[in-house]
């Protein structure tokens, strides 16, 4: 669907545990070592979490700004979780793995 | 992203400006913003900051040619487009011809979720895009203190807004920021820590329940500006700037003279009345007749096909035009020929500002050559005393420009401070005439003075000021060693004189008819000497004649006693005696 930064593999599996699929987007600029820290975060949360049922997508809004308004994009990098809904944003390095969790809903807080 | 342009060139040349196109804006800023640098907007909910920053971005597009980004925060596309629309703008159609590019961003707390490092990049690649897509000149955020709200770190925040306005600058745009009014300083969040070029400050104030809005450059690096408070209001047009002295002293002035319509009056402003384009200061304690005044003053303009607008803050036109026919002056007529236009407004509707914008629109619908305002105290209710000043000087000033004749009514509470009440205002008025009171003798007369008229040799004497069924008039006051007698007291003084001068009128005659009689018995007197005289000279006569006789007897008698002695002797005597004798017979 939406191009991705050919660097950046994109990674797809299904679940046989659960039928939500999650649908992640990353929003970048460039391969800065940020951007760079915040997919290698996300993907181990990932692979630990949602092994097997999810989807990112990497997009550099220098390319696609449209995307960028869409999304209402201020933060980078922004993590978006598209699906399932509700939308939620995550900004930062996802650095903070606890914090992921509960953003994601992965985690009740506390 | 980050365009590397090089930074404006010398810096020796004069700051460049960039003109908002705000009504009175750029006379106060010397010509507009600092081109190519951010200027914050700030001021407390509902001033109008928002509308300041829309409307620099809609003329600049619209006037200037310069597009520009409108990056809002708060408000959608759709809201930004109904706001503006209601400027008179045509926004949308802007928005096609690519000249404005309305950018909304939006942040929901609820959403974000803070986990490490991040900046704010995603917003200057949006910003740029934006940017570049169209070749603005122009940007406005409205207003960057949604981000604290929207963003929780608020030291990656701070950094990235210093980081924004660098980047702002170097890309060269002419850049407004609005921000919220902060308790202990400009803004909330202390944006203008950041944007030091140029700070403007928008007020909201209510004074006595009435409310009036302000603008102030507090900062303007690198620039002379009016650093007053200086109202402004925003109208159908959007916001105007109301510089108190933007118009100078340097009116056109004329010489030609009006009638006050008022013949003794005009006869003490030297004979001819008002100049045209005066202002005209009549003060009076209340009754005195002030609105008659200027009533006739309007209703003579009116008839001579001058166009007149009255204001009135006190009376509505039907109530005005009854209390006028009672003294006979019939305005209803010249009402209907279009001459006079009548626009009533209670002080308090509004603000003095907006009361001195309606007043400017009206005169420039109706291009008056006459405008009367009754009374301008009313407006001093609007506002204070000096924003009233402020507010007449500002009116006199328009009205000076455009030849446009004044006059005000205000009224003097009674007492001992008639004429220092009213100092403030009278010296900003070329006539000034005083309408007053005088008590005595059970009855209250109204007496007129002209205190002052600029440029003509007005009369320094009292007048009394009479109203009657068919106008005005205005009589000798009576001067005595008394002083200043008015009403029945003058009727009595002048019966007094009246009187006075029947019998000196009497007394005049009866010394003529003595005289008349003395030089009578003088002539019969004469007549009778005379009559003597002549009687006596008769005398006279005859007595000569008798000495005559007696002598011509005598020397006949004589010579006939020679005759008769034969004498021979003496005949001298007979020779002269015969000559007598023919002589005689």
């Amino acid at each position: 669907m939406k191009r991705a930064k050919p660097a950046m593999p994109r990674r797809a599996a299904f679940s046989s545990k659960s039928a939500e699929f999650w649908y992640l987007r990353l929003y970048v600029v460039g391969e800065t070592p940020r951007s760079l820290a915040a997919f290698s975060n996300l993907t181990k949360i990932c692979e630990s979490h949602l092994e097997g049922r999810y989807n990112i997508e990497v997009i550099d809004i220098a390319n696609h700004t449209q995307f960028a308004n869409g999304d209402q994009i201020l933060a980078i990098p922004t993590l978006v979780r598209r699906l399932p809904h509700p939308v939620r944003k995550i900004i930062g390095d996802l650095s903070d793995t606890e914090r992921v969790l509960v953003g994601l809903n992965l985690r009740t807080a506390g | 992203m980050r365009n590397k342009r090089s930074p404006p060139a010398s810096p020796a040349t004069r700051l460049a400006k960039c003109p908002t196109g705000i009504n009175g804006l750029d006379e106060i800023t010397g010509g507009g913003l600092p081109r190519g640098r951010p200027t914050l907007v700030c001021g407390g909910a509902g001033c109008g900051k928002t509308l300041f920053a829309a409307e620099f971005i809609v003329r600049g597009a619209a006037q200037f040619d310069e597009p520009g980004v409108f990056m809002s925060f708060e408000e959608t596309d759709a809201e930004l487009k109904a706001n503006v629309a209601s400027l008179g703008f045509d926004l949308a159609g802007l928005v096609r011809r690519k000249k404005i590019l309305l950018e909304h961003v939006h942040i929901e707390r609820s959403e974000i979720h803070e986990t490490g490092e991040y900046d704010l990049e995603g917003l200057f690649v949006r910003l740029n895009h934006a940017i570049d897509s169209i070749g603005a000149k122009r940007v406005v955020l409205d207003t960057l203190e949604a981000l604290f709200a929207g963003l929780p770190n608020e030291a990656i925040l701070r950094a990235e807004l210093r980081r924004l306005f660098r980047w702002l600058k170097v890309k060269g745009v002419t850049a407004v920021i609005t921000a919220e009014r902060g308790l202990e300083q400009l803004t909330r969040h202390g944006l203008e820590e950041y944007v030091s070029d140029c700070v403007i400050l928008l007020d909201h104030r209510v004074n006595d329940q009435i409310a009036t809005r302000h603008l102030r450059v507090v900062k303007y690096r690198g620039a002379l500006h009016g650093t007053n408070e200086f109202p402004f209001l925003i109208g159908d047009d959007g916001l105007t700037v109301l510089p108190i002295t933007s118009l100078g002293l340097n009116h056109r002035v004329s010489s030609q003279r009006i009638s006050t319509g008022i013949p003794r009056l005009d006869a003490m402003l030297s004979g001819k009345g008002f100049f045209r384009g005066s202002s005209v200061l009549l003060t009076g304690t209340p009754g005195t007749g002030k609105t008659i005044i200027a009533c006739c003053f309007a209703e003579a303009a009116a008839r001579r096909g001058d166009r007149v607008l009255f204001f009135s803050f006190e009376e509505s036109p039907n109530q005005i035009a009854r209390n006028m026919r009672s003294i006979g002056l019939r305005l209803d007529p010249l009402v209907d020929q279009g001459l006079l236009r009548f626009h009533a407004s209670r002080p308090s509707l509004y603000g003095l500002e907006m009361h001195l914008a309606t007043m400017f629109k009206e005169i420039a619908t109706f291009q008056p050559d006459v405008v009367v305002m009754d009374p301008i105290t009313s407006l001093m209710a609007a506002g204070t005393d000096s924003e009233t000043k402020a507010m007449v000087t500002r009116l006199i000033d328009y009205l000076k420009g455009g030849q446009i004749t004044s006059l005000f009514t205000s009224l003097t509470h009674g007492g001992h401070s008639l004429q220092q009440s009213e100092i403030a205002m009278s010296s900003l008025m070329d006539s000034w005439m005083l309408l007053e009171d005088f008590e005595g003798n059970g009855e209250r007369n109204r007496v007129l003075y002209v205190i002052k008229a600029r440029g003509m040799a007005h009369s320094n004497q009292v007048r009394e000021f009479l109203i009657s069924n068919h106008g005005i008039d205005l009589v000798d006051a009576y001067i005595g060693p008394s002083g200043v007698l008015t009403g029945s007291a003058r009727a009595a003084q002048t019966a007094r004189e009246k009187a006075a001068s029947l019998a000196s009128h009497q007394d005049g005659a009866r010394r003529k008819r003595e005289l008349e009689s003395k030089r009578e018995a003088l002539e019969r007197q004469i007549g009778g000497l005379r009559s003597e005289y002549a009687a006596s000279a008769d005398e006279l006569r005859q007595i000569d004649r008798q000495v005559g006789t007696q002598t011509r007897l005598l020397s006949v008698e004589r010579s006939e006693l020679e005759r008769l002695r034969h004498a021979d002797v003496s005949m001298p005597e007979r020779e002269r005696g015969k000559p007598i004798e023919e002589k005689k017979r």
